[in-house]
């Protein structure tokens, strides 16, 4: 039984989600957004839990004293100090238990809370996305390094997307005549873009939605079993 | 003749009213869940003025413009809703106005998703065809996945090592199926952790995540007969945040320097920031996700990736059920049927027969 239900409820759950996308008529049109809600109260409860695991893996680590124990000790004070600025002078709009922090926000131009918000989280969150650029560089030139006659093709046309979106591509061609437009970079690289990266992340998607129908088969009619733990 | 006059009257007055309801009409949207009404007018007018009574009677004006018709949204179903149409005369400096009420139904079938029904039917029907095909004994080929097949290899890796396998299950909760999908391939990788004794990390972002991971991984260290090598502790929350997510990660491929890394499930611009440290530190790396916009990324970093539908095919390749991978040829006639209708498609294009595509474009 402890196997069973879990698979009645998924059956159950799937096969409505299913019906409800093709049924307009009440209870089946509020279904999946009911649905929806509930997952979200189920998640907000969850929160919980992984703020329990989060200080217990950090503390753990700090005992143990672990290779780099320092960051965990700043991840927990980091984390302290934004629940402790949050509860007590509240965020933008909504006050804390101890009012808005009005002499607080005369000192530091906005709340506690948002003013570590806007002036620390977001430059460092904003730095880690920013490394992009550096990995999206190093990964192209392994990418682009000609080894095969795969990789020479993907050379070829990665170059000419790189030109045709820039002026200097744009300047390279721009004396092409008029019946000769085709090959103009910037027209050339619309067309791989347009075409041939079209085409190929199409197929992509549809196989992926395919394999999704069958994923989801799998898990309502109960053959699919390891997301509960065991095959069994 | 004052008869007459009558009779010529109400003759007049049903004309009139008939030519009203042509000018002006107000209509429930069929096939739909009851919450549009299509508004439709052939004055001969530049522009008009939309009115809707509300709940007071005030008029609202909701269209004022050129056009020929207007769909309400967003009504509720069953209620009665008033309009009226106001023509300007600039001449008289005044208005001809048209009202017209209707009421929005709900309906029991969105004729618009016959299209996806029936491919989801075809689709459905063969995948149990092929289930019910491997239960009767029937062998089926499946090729050959690479990525998967290097599970073994990397483990070992690790193991030979002495370091841990990293495990990420993408950055979606637990309502995105190729979390669901990540979880699959979590249970057979923590088996395998667990015969040879190799250290796993899973760091999660979200805390439904979180606890599927830790019931999945006891569950299969129990299945090995290791339960007393399971650590709850490996298996944590990192946080919320994408780039918070990644940043913890980098940290543990840099600190603990993982032998083997898994990144499966959804991933988004994190995808190349995790795959290029992981490949900075030498491990061995295996990558899927059906986000088509990632995949150049992982191909680039990654050992093994796996691409779109292999990422959900992993679980049934993995445990080798018959069933399983009998649902996997279900897949593959519902890639038939995609190459047919898209030919089919080209050709009635070609043909001038434009009603094929509009029906799998959901036009009604």
């Amino acid at each position: 039984m402890k196997r069973n239900l879990p698979l009645i409820f998924a059956f159950l759950t799937g096969f409505l989600v299913v019906i409800s996308e093709f049924i307009p008529h009440r209870p089946f049109s509020l279904m999946i957004s009911t649905l929806q809600n509930w997952f979200l109260i189920i998640s907000g409860f969850a929160i919980l839990l992984g703020q329990i695991s989060l200080f217990q893996a950090n503390l753990a680590k700090i005992k143990q004293k672990e290779s780099g124990w320092y960051f965990y000790l700043a991840g927990l004070i980091s984390f302290m100090i934004m629940l402790l600025t949050g509860l007590l002078w509240g965020t933008q709009e909504y006050k804390g238990i101890l009012g808005h922090g009005t002499h607080l926000q005369s000192l530091v131009g906005s709340k506690p809370f948002d003013y570590l918000f806007d002036f620390a989280y977001m430059p460092l969150s904003a730095t880690m996305f920013s490394l992009l650029a550096f990995f999206i560089a190093s990964a192209a030139y392994r990418a682009f390094i000609i080894r095969s006659f795969e990789s020479n093709l993907l050379m070829i046309t990665a170059v000419i997307v790189i030109l045709g979106r820039t002026s200097f591509g744009s300047m390279l061609t721009s004396w092409l005549p008029e019946n000769l437009r085709f090959w103009h970079l910037p027209n050339l690289s619309d067309f791989i873009m347009e075409f041939p990266n079209s085409a190929a992340q199409r197929a992509i998607m549809i196989s992926a939605a395919l394999g999704i129908i069958g994923s989801s088969l799998r898990i309502i009619l109960g053959i699919e079993r390891s997301y509960l733990g065991g095959d069994k | 003749m004052k008869k007459t006059l009558l009779l010529v009257m109400v003759l007049w007055s049903i004309v009139s009213f008939s030519a009203a309801k042509a000018l002006f009409s107000a209509n429930d949207v069929p096939w739909d869940d009851g919450k549009a009404l299509m508004l439709n007018w052939s004055a001969p007018a530049d522009t008009v003025n939309l009115q809707k009574a509300d709940s007071l009677g005030n008029w609202v004006t909701i269209f004022k413009g050129v056009g020929k018709e207007f769909q309400d949204r967003d009504l509720d179903p069953d209620k009665t809703y008033s309009y009226r149409l106001l023509i300007p005369r600039a001449a008289l400096g005044d208005s001809i106005a048209f009202k017209a009420t209707a009421q929005p139904k709900e309906q029991w079938f969105y004729l618009n998703k016959l299209s996806y029904l029936l491919i989801l039917l075809a689709v459905s029907l063969a995948v149990l065809y092929y289930v019910n095909g491997a239960r009767r004994g029937k062998d089926y080929f499946i090729r050959r996945i690479s990525g998967l097949d290097s599970m073994d290899e990397a483990i070992g890796r690790a193991t030979e090592k002495g370091k841990p396998i990293l495990f990420v299950p993408g950055i979606s909760d637990l309502d995105d199926i190729q979390t669901i999908a990540s979880l699959t391939i979590l249970s057979h990788l923590a088996h395998k952790a667990a015969e040879y004794d190799t250290a796993l990390i899973v760091p999660c972002r979200f805390s439904m995540v979180l606890s599927a991971s830790r019931e999945i991984v006891k569950e299969a260290y129990l299945k090995a007969g290791k339960p007393d090598s399971y650590r709850e502790d490996r298996i944590f929350y990192l946080t919320d945040d994408q780039f918070g997510y990644v940043a913890g990660i980098d940290g543990i491929m840099v600190r603990e320097q993982p032998a083997a890394n898994f990144f499966l499930g959804s991933f988004y611009a994190e995808s190349l920031i995790l795959a290029e440290t992981g490949f900075s530190t030498g491990a061995i790396q295996t990558s899927g996700t059906a986000q088509a916009s990632q995949l150049p990324f992982f191909v680039v970093s990654c050992d093994y990736t796996l691409i779109g539908e292999e990422l959900f095919a992993a679980s049934a390749y993995l445990s080798r059920d018959p069933q399983q991978l009998g649902s996997l040829k279900g897949h593959d006639f519902g890639k038939l049927l995609t190459i047919l209708l898209i030919i089919i498609g080209v050709i009635a294009e070609i043909a001038g027969w434009h009603g094929f595509k509009a029906f799998f474009e959901g036009a009604q």
